[in-house]
């Protein structure tokens, strides 16, 4: 190989490897606050949670349907507007496959059912008394929604509240 | 063009060598007629120069120039400032939006700064382009000087070409008939001065300090090893800084840590010197002057991993690894993570109690202690008294419609509706009962809810870190000063001595310090027949002011 060649080559390693340090800290720290966050695409982490009737709900036993996951609180206006949306949606949807839970951030069991009972919420409501379910979602801020497929995918993320009309079409999307 | 240069001495130099290698003659044509000659790089040819073809060559010919590291520098400098004129977004109150806030507070120049991204200078891309480019550039323009230098060193003859002797800023040349005997006092003289000597046919060459050309490069390499360190910090598990806020009595999983970590606060608690306190008498005349003053910030903690393969929500098994007393400075340090005491909170509240009471007999009928955590439906009391909890907001206000509702769940500012039963009225009387306030909505009452205490707790709020990144910092930094101190603290000092015909020469080279080096050469020539050198720079200028 003579002198020439091999200085090419040296000077376009040196400079592949600087570009690719480049691309890898720009997409790292473009990427970071959602590496911190749950990506479309992902598999959604398996959790387990009882609902106020005291049914255990978990999530992988819900493969082969899609599952409607709302993380909220009581004292969230947002999250209140949307409930009634999601409760008659719930009733359309879940004989076609769709399952809606509803994950409560850990209040008390007293106003979770008070809130249930006010807007007569049918679906599986479930509360995460020690945050291990919102951690391992990174959930905030509220309300947040995720759209999970048949295969345990995660195919959206929402945040903000949703109108009824919307909610209908994303229970479509993850429609089996 | 050509590739190569051969000199007059036979020795074979890359293209755009000033300076042979070998004998030092002056190659290039435009050093030929000046008085002295540039030494920088010792003449040698920069890679860069070498021939200019490829997009590559092109490329990295960019980063070899030191006016681009330069202005790098600069930019870097100008805009890294800008950066802390207002604070950065992450600085900037959680609840405020930055769009908003800036304006608002700075007016005008705040939007501006905003506007052109300035709130998150250190994570923008072109900021992050600036600092990888200044990183190449220093990586290329050191490898781009320091092979060729270590070349033209390693290749130096001793006896130098007569221009190259001629044309050094320290040149002189004596008459002298006992050429013989000067020549060995010198030579002893400059061993002496710890110059390491070499003899080649009566030519001298005296050497000191050579490493210290090797300073700027060292220290280059302490700052890519630095920069290196940066980035590993985007790696997954290399870098965690998370907060976690843990009220008294509760276990929660430490972020960061995957679920691996939880922690229980089991107290926390903020002491004050006290004038009381024997040990803490010294500072009475400050305790006096400014009245509290805290002594420690101290959380005491039980350290939890989880056992087994449990999912989120359910319950797992916890081991126990140990207690700890987490205070400012002193954090729980485990497995690489480390847990600072970083902020808190007094007095949150945890329980309140109510009797019972009929209004104008205030007689009672039985306490009720609501957990504000876990309140109940219904509170049994005295045989035929009870109350019915029909509403609970811990952090009470009034909306746009005048109903109470809650603005979070922090029981921050409880508030209730009540709905007694007794047996006078066994319906039910309906009172809401917040801090301070009662309210009969549905008519006067024969009872109320009297106020019979509260229950506190403290929150304390710890910062989770874990950094596997520092050593790298730490041993480039210390490589960064290592060549500081070796370019700084040292020169690197030649003479050459020649004899012909009668006549011995002399020039003398360092790379800063000349000085240092003039001083060198007087003790040396101190005993001997041999004029004191020149210092031609000096004369030009003594020559040039006299014209």
């Amino acid at each position: 190989m003579d002198k020439k060649q091999r200085r090419l080559i040296m000077r376009t390693s040196i400079l592949v490897l600087l570009g690719a340090a480049l691309v890898f800290s720009l997409y790292a720290n473009f990427t970071k606050d959602k590496v911190a966050a749950v990506q479309k695409g992902d598999t959604a982490r398996d959790f387990v949670l009882t609902d106020m009737d005291g049914n255990r709900h978990k999530l992988s036993d819900y493969k082969g349907q899609g599952v409607f996951l709302n993380f909220w609180g009581t004292w969230c206006k947002p999250c209140e507007y949307e409930m009634p949306f999601m409760d008659n949606q719930y009733q359309k949807y879940k004989d076609q496959g769709v399952q809606i839970l509803a994950v409560n951030v850990g209040e008390s069991d007293y106003s979770v059912k008070k809130f249930a009972e006010k807007h007569q919420l049918t679906f599986p409501i479930m509360i995460d008394n020690n945050n291990q379910v919102q951690t391992a979602y990174k959930v905030d801020p509220l309300p947040v929604t995720f759209l999970i497929d048949k295969d345990g995918r995660i195919v959206d993320t929402l945040t903000g509240s949703l109108s009824e009309e919307s909610i209908q079409k994303h229970m479509e999307r993850i429609k089996p | 063009m050509k590739e190569v240069v051969k000199c007059e001495c036979g020795h074979v130099n890359p293209h755009g060598t000033i300076l042979c290698e070998s004998c030092g003659r002056v190659l290039d044509e435009t050093q030929k007629n000046s008085k002295m000659i540039d030494m920088r790089y010792e003449g040698s040819a920069r890679r860069s120069q070498t021939y200019n073809k490829s997009m590559i060559d092109k490329i990295w010919n960019f980063f070899t120039s030191v006016k681009v590291g330069v202005s790098l520098i600069v930019i870097l400098l100008i805009a890294s400032s800008v950066g802390t004129i207002f604070p950065q977004e992450q600085y900037i109150p959680p609840t405020e939006l930055p769009e908003v806030f800036y304006e608002a507070e700075y007016g005008f120049l705040g939007k501006l700064y905003y506007l052109l991204g300035f709130h998150n200078l250190y994570s923008s891309w072109w900021y992050l382009i600036c600092i990888a480019m200044l990183g190449t550039s220093l990586l290329i323009a050191s490898i781009d000087r320091v092979v060729p230098l270590y070349r033209s060193l390693k290749k130096q003859k001793i006896a130098r070409h007569e221009g190259f002797l001629k044309k050094q800023r320290i040149f002189g040349i004596t008459n002298t008939d006992k050429q013989a005997s000067d020549f060995e006092e010198i030579k002893r003289s400059l061993e002496s001065r710890r110059y390491k000597v070499k003899e080649e046919n009566g030519n001298l060459l005296a050497e000191k300090g050579r490493f210290s050309r090797w300073g700027p490069y060292v220290n280059h390499a302490g700052l890519i090893i630095f920069l290196i360190g940066g980035m590993l910090r985007f790696l997954p598990g290399m870098y965690v800084d998370e907060v976690l806020w843990l009220r008294e009595g509760e276990t929660k999983e430490i972020p960061g840590t995957e679920g691996q970590y939880a922690l229980k606060n089991n107290q926390f608690k903020v002491e004050v010197y006290d004038k009381e306190n024997e040990e803490d008498q010294t500072f009475n005349a400050a305790i006096d002057k400014v009245g509290t003053i805290v002594k420690n910030y101290q959380a005491d903690v039980t350290l939890y991993e989880k056992e087994g393969n449990s999912l989120p929500g359910e319950d797992a098994t916890l081991k126990k690894i140990k207690d700890h007393a987490v205070k400012v400075n002193f954090p729980l340090k485990h497995d690489h993570y480390a847990l600072y005491q970083v902020d808190y909170k007094l007095d949150e509240l945890s329980e309140m109690s109510f009797n019972l009471m009929n209004k104008s007999t205030k007689e009672t009928f039985g306490t009720m202690t609501i957990s504000l955590d876990d309140p109940k439906t219904m509170y049994e009391l005295k045989d035929g008294y009870s109350v019915e909890l029909m509403s609970y907001f811990p952090d009470f206000e009034f909306d746009e419609n005048q109903e109470p509702v809650t603005k979070s769940r922090i029981p921050n500012n409880p508030a209730f509706i009540f709905n007694m039963k007794t047996p006078d009225k066994p319906k039910g009387e309906v009172s809401f009962v917040a801090i301070q306030q009662t309210l009969e909505p549905l008519g006067e009452n024969t009872y109320k809810m009297a106020f019979a205490g509260v229950d506190t707790r403290n929150v304390t709020a710890l910062t989770v870190r874990k950094d596997l990144t520092l050593w790298i910092f730490f041993v480039g930094g210390g490589i960064f000063m290592i060549g500081v101190i070796q370019g700084a603290y040292w020169n690197h000092r030649r003479i050459w001595i020649q004899r012909k015909d009668g006549e011995i020469w002399l020039a003398g080279h360092t790379n800063k310090n000349w000085h240092g080096l003039k001083r060198d050469i007087s003790m040396i020539l101190e005993g001997t027949n041999l004029n004191e050198p020149e210092d031609q720079l000096e004369a030009k200028h003594i020559g040039e002011k006299e014209k």
